[in-house]
């Protein structure tokens, strides 16, 4: 399960309208809880694929640093990511699967349709390497 | 120097966030690790021994394969060393479960 406040899940939906009709992206730190993943902030990142922004999203390593230096100096982890779908299902592409990389993380999903933000999945990376990996279904607490 | 571990690696590194080694340079450092953490090894690199081409490597802001020196770049106790999967994706070819 993914534990998230009521305006950090605003805030990465929000994020979704802002760009449409290009994907956004950004990291979720927080902590594992008992099997929980639990958000605590949620940051922004750019999505640095100008060749095709409207169906791809990728997150500069560069950006991840201070994020996860962050995290650590306040006792938190990288604990997942989001992105948006502008006019596709909130659901897990090929794509997704073959570029994820963050295993037992999690990975939320929003929809914009028409630039508004639709529904929101998260999924989780599962299996021990390459090999194995796959998405399974998570649920989002919103509270 | 200090190797940060990303979360999803850390449980083949006892579950560590960052791990010490002593290193003259930056391909040191990797190797001290994964001898100390043999399990990171197969994450880490390819079976030939190249790293994987998802796995970035930074000495402190800098991505290692943009150093002149790449691998074989100084380092000093100071430096730290972060791993950081790629994180990328999009919607085409989505299909349902």
């Amino acid at each position: 399960m993914l534990k998230i406040s009521q305006p950090d899940y605003a805030a990465l939906r929000k994020h979704g309208e802002e760009t449409y009709p290009h994907e956004c992206c950004g990291v979720l730190l927080g902590k594992m809880d008992d099997g929980v993943r639990v958000v605590k902030e949620t940051v922004r990142c750019g999505n640095t694929r100008s060749d095709s922004p409207e169906n791809r999203y990728n997150i500069d390593p560069q950006e991840l640093i201070p994020a996860q230096r962050k995290a650590r100096e306040q006792g938190m982890d990288i604990i997942g990511f989001y992105h948006s779908h502008p006019d596709h299902p909130a659901r897990w592409s090929n794509t997704d699967l073959q570029e994820a990389h963050w295993f037992a993380c999690s990975y939320v999903i929003t929809s914009v349709e028409m630039g508004i933000a639709s529904r929101t999945h998260s999924f989780v990376l599962a299996g021990v390497g390459e090999e194995d990996k796959r998405f399974e279904d998570e649920n989002i607490e919103v509270a | 120097m200090k190797v940060n571990i990303p979360t999803p690696l850390r449980q083949y590194a006892e579950k560590r966030d960052a791990v010490d080694v002593p290193a003259k340079t930056v391909g040191e450092a990797l190797s001290e690790l994964v001898a100390r953490h043999p399990d990171l090894r197969k994450h880490l690199y390819t079976s030939d021994g190249k790293l994987r081409s998802f796995v970035n490597v930074y000495l402190n802001d800098e991505d290692v394969r943009y150093l002149a020196d790449k691998e074989a770049t100084i380092v000093s106790d100071n430096d730290s060393l972060s791993i950081v999967p790629s994180i990328a994706g999009g919607s085409t070819h989505w299909r349902c479960k």
